[in-house]
């Protein structure tokens, strides 16, 4: 399985995509998962567009990538968590 | 230092406010102030609002965590209002929807992918209704300051 590189981003790249990027590493270790994680803003995403799997994104989109983009809310008030983890999961598992 | 210290003058209570840009005018101005802030910040802030919303629905209370470019920063710091009304915030990585928000949870943040602990924490409070709605309900000062600090700093 070739590891996956996971874009982590936010508004402004300091608060929230922090704490998203921290439970996604904690969740591929206790899944034996090997990933590249970066952590961006969103402004910076189009900058990885040949090189991401897949997009984590607390903030509006606002646009459509080649990856898929998975809503990462409920990470900060961790209502749904589970789901949103199971949807990361299986993206990084294909 | 991962841990911050919140300050009396930081925490603003009964906030009035009939919508979230008075709401994020007041207590940029009240950053600034006290020396946390650039003069900058409240207008990048009330911006970065418009085009990244902040606010969370959560199990208790609603919450907003606006914050800005570090450049806009002085040094670290957290100022937290408990609105004397909720008002509505969008609703962070969504278009044209809205929560009505009663804690702000204002990031002076001076370092970029730093303070790990110190959002988890402040996240981990985000999940527990009970400190919110507890929050929420409080006027004096110091009682929130107590609340948040043993669970932002331990």
């Amino acid at each position: 399985m070739k590891k996956k590189t996971i874009l982590v981003a936010c508004g402004a790249g300091i608060a929230t995509s922090t704490v998203v990027n921290e439970a996604i590493l904690d969740m591929c270790s206790a899944n034996n998962i090997q990933a590249n994680l970066i952590q961006c803003k969103i402004t910076e995403v189009s900058g990885y567009l040949d090189s991401a799997d897949l997009l984590v994104t607390t903030t509006i989109t606002g646009k459509d990538y080649p990856f898929p983009v998975i809503n990462a809310r409920a990470f900060l008030t961790g209502i749904g968590l589970d789901d949103v983890k199971q949807q990361i999961l299986e993206e990084i598992k294909k | 230092m991962d841990t911050v210290c919140l300050e009396e003058s930081l925490i603003m209570v009964d906030l009035d406010g009939t919508t979230n840009e008075e709401v994020l005018q007041n207590m940029a101005k009240n950053l600034y102030e006290q020396g946390v802030v650039k003069e900058s910040y409240i207008d990048a802030v009330i911006e970065r609002e418009k085009t990244f919303p902040t606010g969370l629905p959560t199990l208790g209370c609603s919450v907003a965590i606006p914050h800005t470019d570090i450049e806009h920063v002085n040094r670290k710091a957290i100022s937290v209002a408990v609105l004397k009304n909720e008002v509505d915030f969008g609703i962070m990585g969504e278009i044209g929807t809205v929560t009505p928000v009663k804690l702000v949870f204002m990031l002076a943040m001076d370092q970029q992918h730093a303070q790990l602990k110190l959002l988890q924490s402040l996240m981990q409070i985000f999940q527990n209704e009970e400190t919110l709605n507890e929050i929420s309900r409080e006027h004096r000062k110091e009682k929130i300051i107590d609340l948040l600090e043993s669970k932002l700093n331990h």
